[in-house]
């Protein structure tokens, strides 16, 4: 009853990626469990919360509602690929420190694929409109209020102002 | 001291690792040859198991290992621990590991199987067939006090506990009073939720006899302790580590979770790691719930609206067992009076076996509930007399010069009920002012003209925080000048490496960056309490700050001897020791360290400094003097006689929509008052978090039952978390009234946002709508419901 495997190959955070798995494995799991990238965390395993949001052709999806087979081939971008290209936080990833954006930090992953993905089409939101860009995201933790400050500060960074 | 980090809002020292997606969570530790378990688990509220068929998991490929109740023996056969005995349970009831012969809610774990992956150990789990004998379930509190079914066949009433507390003759004080009314106030069913679920992870060495378990717990060291127990293992060979963990709010304080005990005893079986990661449909049916409970009110006032007398009834749904005691109704039952001189005040509750998935503390812990009461009694007095809801509440309130003030009960740590400090007054005026009380009046009646209903609410409250009996830390100075830091309890989000650092930064004179925070790992500080009452800052904090301080001592005395000056004139700055005034006079606590370690063995460079023959001093004296212990370390205790009470004032606007009853918050302002700030920016991040969750748990989120026992919205899609839309900007003012109670003068601060949530919407609503909210949470369609009964 073993089950059939199917050669996965991709391109996560610039760096080709695959591994053979079952046609049911989630996105989720095989890119925590068979590529150890264990920063996109699982918080429904049924699409609402958002923490498991990868970036995948540039569009955030839900890695948990979708089947690893079925991007064979594509370019996803976790958190782990956020970070600046000198290795150093991203301005996303700044930015949830600067202003407390996060506390157990569980949703953050997701939350920081979100805004990535947001500011490359709006790079100048306003206080609604930031409020606007994570309302598809689950926090347990923070109330949103820094979140939205942060996506604000984001914005700044990315712009270049230190501010 | 270098530049002082108490009350400074430093960014937390946690973040880099946490945004970058290096955080370490239970399912994120995989490691070679682990194995996957999965449960089976009860579809039915109630019933008895007839029959358990394994044979067609058997097929499965990658299938390792089935377990039922059968196979458990010794203590792992026996039920849970009751964590927290009360002498007013008088039927506590715990689950098995397993069921065993009945089930008791959905949910219930029925079988373990244990495969090569979680894919497959569900698959195999789907094909056992357990074979059920259903029975009546109880669901809610009228049948449960009607007691037609019983939960437990032997608790013949499903009462699981019954407390009186009385301070005076409240019933005597009511009758007696010009004015009396009677309420009834119900809070329905919710629960934590965070957003990662329970996990173990365990990893049995053969070689050693040792078990490691990392578990997503709020307590490390009580559940290592329980699991020696269980699994008949000496303590020392028995480690628990708690890596990050995806928030808590309270229900990861249970322990030992039926699959805490099960997956250490299968990986001592299987000889390899076993792991289980809790899927949200299991967290729902499995873990805990809180808040549900009915409550009947009689209060005797005087003209002016001063309490004469407060007796309040209540009924507790504790769900199918009762693990953690009494805590949830005991803590309504005393935090219920709040800032106020009550007069007489007389509390009963009885605590209710249903049917449903068992009762815990959920943020909060009973206090929300018992706000909610006290709060709603306060508005309703206000309209029975006319006055000014605030005027009732100032009349009633505490004065700062009462402190300390005794309520006459008996708190939730078996202690009296003392309030340390507080200014209530200050808090209530500058609530007011925050949210413009006086000028609202105004407001309202311009949105009326309008054709707007606009209402507000005011809310205040009492909180116990930092609860004994007490935490321990470690501090030790590496001879690189880093230090170290450990205690005992967990972090589930709370920027514990941040504030702890903080405190032993300022106690040594060392920059924050060279501290380094560790909690919750038993291979760290055995000794630990855990995190829940909104203690951690208070009983760690002051902990560490004591270890820091022993540390900073013996540090001065060894730079004392070795630069022959009275340490009394001595300095720490920036991780160097030097004579005050006269800076070149300096050795650096690096340097101190290595003192402090007499050695034979020059192991590496520095070492040199510390071996036999480099260090000079008498012959005549032993190299570590009696009262001393070789390193720059300490070991520090706090144990506080009693808890420390935290308070604030919650204002709200709402608005309600005319036609579809749509509830809108237009603002929330919050006035807080913890003692002094350990670091402001986490202190407001946690009353943002707070408020957000009392918001969820005033509109949006409830866990709703059928009466056959099956939870009707077991997933996110259903059960309301709020997203950004749906709460406020949130407009904050803190007060400091330090705690005279612990050295660093804090109280705590993290269950605070949440606890006058559904008390202060009630009251912003009914004033929008001009009828009576005495149940929460409220949607539109129950409050359209409520403008369509208050016209008939």
């Amino acid at each position: 009853m073993a089950e059939p495997m199917h050669e996965v190959a991709l391109t996560v955070n610039g760096v080709p990626r695959g591994a053979a798995v079952p046609a049911r494995r989630l996105l989720s799991d095989f890119l925590r469990h068979d590529l150890g990238l264990t920063g996109t965390h699982v918080g429904c395993e049924h699409g609402v919360c958002g923490a498991c949001t990868v970036l995948l052709d540039g569009e955030p999806v839900r890695s948990c509602l979708l089947f690893a087979v079925t991007v064979d081939g594509a370019e996803v971008t976790t958190v782990e690929g956020c970070r600046s290209a000198d290795g150093g936080l991203g301005p996303v990833q700044q930015a949830f420190q600067d202003c407390h954006g996060l506390q157990c930090g569980f949703c953050t992953p997701g939350f920081i694929t979100t805004v990535t993905a947001y500011l490359r089409e709006n790079p100048d939101p306003d206080q609604e409109q930031a409020r606007d860009a994570i309302g598809g995201n689950l926090c347990r933790c923070t109330g949103y209020q820094n979140i939205v400050a942060s996506v604000l500060r984001a914005a700044q960074l990315q712009r270049g102002g230190a501010g | 001291m270098t530049t002082k980090l108490f009350g400074e809002p430093i960014p937390r020292r946690e973040d880099p690792r946490l945004v970058a997606g290096a955080g370490r969570y239970l399912d994120d530790i995989d490691e070679p040859g682990q194995l996957a378990a999965a449960f089976v688990r009860s579809p039915h509220a109630h019933a008895s198991i007839v029959d358990i068929d394994v044979t067609g998991a058997l097929e499965v490929d990658g299938l390792v290992a089935v377990y039922t109740y059968e196979d458990l023996a010794g203590p792992l056969a026996q039920p849970l621990p009751l964590l927290i005995p009360h002498p007013s349970l008088r039927a506590a009831r715990t689950p098995y590991p397993l069921a065993k012969d009945r089930v008791r809610h959905v949910g219930e774990a029925v079988a373990m199987v244990v495969a090569t992956d979680r894919y497959l150990a569900e698959d195999a789990a789907q094909r056992i067939r357990v074979t059920y004998q259903p029975l009546p379930p109880v669901v809610g509190l009228d049948a449960a006090s009607k007691a037609g079914h019983l939960v437990h066949e032997d608790v013949p009433d499903n009462v699981s506990a019954h407390l009186v507390q009385e301070v005076g003759d409240a019933a005597a004080a009511i009758a007696a009073a010009p004015h009396r009314l009677h309420l009834e106030l119900h809070i329905e069913r919710s629960a934590s939720m965070p957003m990662e679920g329970r996990g173990v992870h365990a990893r049995w060495d053969e070689t050693d006899r040792s078990l490691r378990v990392y578990s997503s717990t709020q307590t490390s060291t009580s559940l290592r302790f329980a699991l020696a127990a269980k699994l008949d293992l000496p303590v020392d060979r028995v480690e628990v580590v708690t890596p990050d963990v995806g928030g808590g709010f309270g229900v990861k304080i249970v322990h030992p979770w039926p699959e805490e005990v099960l997956v250490p005893w299968a990986a001592i079986r299987l000889r390899r790691p076993v792991k289980w990661a809790e899927d949200r449909r299991e967290h729902f049916i499995s873990s805990a719930h809180e808040r549900g409970q009915q409550h009947s009110v009689d209060v005797g006032f005087d003209d002016d609206g001063r309490l004469l007398g407060l007796s309040v009834k209540f009924l507790h749904d504790n769900g199918a067992y009762t693990p953690y005691g009494i805590i949830v109704p005991q803590v309504t039952s005393t935090q219920l009076p709040g800032p106020y001189r009550l007069g007489a005040y007389r509390v009963e509750f009885h605590s209710l076996y249903t049917n449903t998935v068992q009762v815990t503390p959920y943020r909060g812990a009973g206090r929300p509930h018992g706000v909610f009461v006290m709060e709603r009694t306060m508005d309703a007095i206000a309209a029975a007399l006319g006055l000014d809801r605030t005027v009732v509440r100032e009349r009633n309130f505490i004065q700062p010069e009462q402190m300390p003030y005794d309520q006459g009960l008996i708190f939730q740590d078996g202690r009296p009920l003392v309030y340390d400090s507080g200014d209530y007054p200050a808090a209530l005026r500058l609530a007011k002012k925050l949210v413009g009380w006086d000028e609202f009046t105004a407001v309202r009646e311009q949105a009326r003209a309008q054709g707007r209903r606009v209402g507000i609410g005011i809310a205040c409250y009492v909180e116990g925080t930092g609860v004994g009996p007490y935490e321990g830390a470690y501090v030790r100075v590496e001879t690189t000048g880093k230090v170290v830091v450990a205690t005992g309890l967990t972090t589930q989000g709370q920027g514990h490496e941040t504030v702890f650092a903080q405190i032993a930064a300022d106690q040594l004179g060392v920059p924050v960056e060279n501290v380094n925070v560790v909690t919750g790992d038993t291979r760290r500080f055995a000794f630990a309490v855990g995190t829940f009452a909104s203690r951690a800052a208070v009983m760690s904090g002051n902990a560490v700050a004591a270890a820091a301080g022993k540390v900073r001592a013996k540090a001065l005395r060894i730079a004392g001897e070795a630069l022959e000056v009275d340490p009394a004139d001595l300095s720490i700055v920036d991780g160097v020791v030097s004579v005050k005034g006269t800076p070149q006079a300096a050795i650096p606590l690096a340097s101190v360290a290595v003192l402090a370690n007499p050695l034979r063995y020059a192991f590496d460079e520095q070492a040199k400094q510390a071996t036999q023959f480099a260090v000079g001093g008498g012959i005549h004296r032993p190299p570590v003097a009696e009262d001393d212990e070789p390193g720059l370390a300490a070991t520090g205790y706090y144990s506080p006689v009693r808890s420390t009470f935290a308070n604030g004032v919650h204002a709200a606007v709402v608005e309600t929509d005319p036609e579809t009853a749509e509830i809108r918050i237009l603002r929330y302002c919050v006035v807080h008052d913890c003692g002094r700030l350990i670091n402001p920016r986490i202190v407001q991040g946690q009353v943002h978090g707070g408020v957000a969750q009392g918001v969820g748990g005033a509109l949006y989120e409830r866990i709703v039952y059928d009466e056959h026992g099956q939870l009707l919205n077991a997933s996110y899609m259903d059960f309301l978390i709020p997203y950004a839309s749906e709460v406020p900007a949130i407009e904050i003012d803190h007060l400091q009234t330090p705690s005279p109670l612990n050295p660093l003068g804090i109280k705590g601060a993290g269950e605070a946002g949440v606890i006058p949530g559904a008390a202060v919407l009630a009251a912003a609503i009914e004033d929008a709508e001009g009828i009576p909210v005495h149940r929460m949470p409220i949607c539109p369609s129950e409050l359209w419901e409520l403008r369509n009964a208050d016209h008939r």
